[in-house]
């Protein structure tokens, strides 16, 4: 099949940038979209010409590496899959595909699709971690979790950080990711001793890169790993007990 | 040599602020405050319903809005309690939005060329504006028929005429139009908002979130069609003086 590429071409971090055009005839369509770019890198390359950036690692939609923003939605068209899920037999022959970068001042442009997401990286320093007792390991299974709980933690667990949320909102903010991450630890036993410090600082964290939630839900929809927005009740929950606890907590020292 | 420098550390507010401060915390104030207005809005429908009664029973209707309280409390207080209660609300739900939305058009990174929506519905993405016409509604409906300010108010206005004050401000063709373009908006801006206060508060739940929508759209349906049916009765003469 033949498609032609509308892609966001940027030098470096602060750059201008611009569309470019690219033709890409005889592409199957078996191939992955990033095969896809891939087929016409090799092209570039051939043509002495600089490739488009993008990054990609796991290609089996697990480690949240690739993301773009394919024909106006993160991630393509295909609802809970990344964009290395994404087969070019979704396009039909001949389409024209607009592939542009998350946009979000937390997540700056560094060249051409690849953003920084190191915010995401400063959320998850800000209270993704637990308390565990050093020394030997602790048997297995030592700690009962019910169930329920193990498997509403899961399906926040899920979250890979592509970034795609965040992409997706139309104010930028972040409070998918966030709530995953901090849904996953605050269902767990394991993550009572921090649950409150934790919503306070990821939550501050998060405000300090992203916008505020509206309720649009537009991130639920683009979530490669379909993540509900339940878990940002759930942050909204904790986050206003921690700021009665914590404040408390404060006077006593 | 070694400095150890204590990390400053900014003074604690009381938590009430210090949560106000957060992005989430405004949301939390948009929908407590959203709740009271809301609130205010299905009471002031259904009490405007007693303007099909007839001017007697409607005049005394809102003889007994002064009269709250009855004997215990000093006439118009519990009135003007409620007034005052009700700006603050208004007043923290219109500082909340504005402030968030300073800050979502802060934290935005350009435009797509392209965006396709999946998720958002007409009345989510243009809360903003209609949350700003039913703002600007609300001074020119207090001026018409609270305070009887002109040009705004009909030239017979008569304080304490509630009914012969509504009948001949509706008989303007150009306000009644008004008012029904603005009650659109109301009904717009309240269909996300009920919706969406649940999400804010903290409740969503698989289990009575296929409510939420019912309830949203019923509430809205309810409030546009009681509060479009007094310009229209007015226009084709159901209710006249």
């Amino acid at each position: 099949m033949d498609v032609t590429l509308r892609v966001w071409r940027q030098d470096g971090p602060n750059r201008p940038g611009a569309f470019e055009e690219y033709f890409a005839p005889g592409i199957s369509s078996h191939a992955s979209f990033l095969e896809m770019l891939d087929i016409v890198n090799d092209r570039l390359t051939l043509d002495n010409r600089e490739p488009i950036a993008f990054e990609h690692d796991c290609r089996e939609g697990i480690c949240g590496a690739c993301g773009m923003m394919i024909n106006g939605q993160a991630h393509g068209p295909q609802q809970g899959t990344a964009t290395c899920q994404l087969h070019m037999r979704k396009f039909r022959d001949g389409a024209v595909i607009i592939i542009e970068p998350w946009r979000a001042a937390g997540f700056p442009v560094l060249k051409d699709l690849v953003v920084d997401r190191s915010a995401f990286d400063r959320i998850v320093e800000a209270g993704g971690y637990i308390t565990v007792d050093t020394g030997s390991a602790p048997d297995a299974n030592l700690v009962p979790i019910a169930q329920e709980a193990a498997e509403a933690s899961m399906d926040a667990a899920v979250c890979i950080g592509c970034g795609a949320c965040v992409a997706a909102c139309p104010n930028s903010a972040a409070q998918l990711f966030t709530a995953a991450k901090l849904a996953h630890l605050n269902l767990l036993p394991q993550g009572q001793a921090e649950r409150y410090i934790r919503a306070e600082a990821m939550v501050d964290t998060m405000e300090s890169f992203f916008g505020s939630c509206t309720n649009h839900a537009e991130c639920e929809e683009a979530c490669p790993k379909n993540i509900s927005i339940d878990f940002i009740a759930l942050l909204n929950r904790d986050y206003i007990k921690a700021k009665w606890r914590n404040g408390r907590l404060a006077a006593q020292r | 040599m070694a400095t150890t420098e204590e990390a400053p550390t900014r003074r604690r507010y009381p938590w009430p602020i210090e949560f106000y401060r957060s992005a989430v915390g405004k949301k939390w104030v948009m929908a407590l405050t959203g709740i009271a207005l809301l609130g205010f809005v299905v009471a002031h429908m259904i009490g405007n319903l007693k303007v099909y009664f007839g001017p007697e029973d409607f005049n005394h209707y809102g003889e007994a809005l002064r009269d709250l309280g009855g004997d215990l409390v000093p006439r118009t207080s519990l009135l003007w309690a409620l007034r005052i209660g009700l700006l603050g609300a208004a007043l923290l739900h219109v500082h909340a939005a504005y402030s968030l939305t300073y800050t979502n058009w802060k934290a935005r990174g350009g435009r797509y060329r392209q965006r396709d929506y999946v998720a958002v519905t007409y009345a989510s993405r243009s809360m903003r504006f209609t949350g700003t016409v039913v703002l600007f509604f609300i001074v020119f409906h207090l001026a018409d028929l609270t305070w009887g300010t002109a040009p705004v108010a009909p030239d017979e206005f008569f304080r304490g005429d509630v009914y012969a004050n509504l009948v001949a401000s509706f008989e303007r063709l150009p306000v009644a139009i008004l008012y029904i373009v603005a009650n659109l908006a109301l009904g717009v801006h309240i269909y996300h908002g009920t919706w969406s206060l649940f999400q804010s508060l903290g409740y969503s739940h698989p289990r009575f979130n296929r409510w939420r929508k019912g309830l949203a759209a019923g509430l809205t349906a309810a409030i546009v069609l009681v509060n479009l049916s007094f310009p229209i009765a007015v226009q084709v003469g159901i209710l006249e003086i």
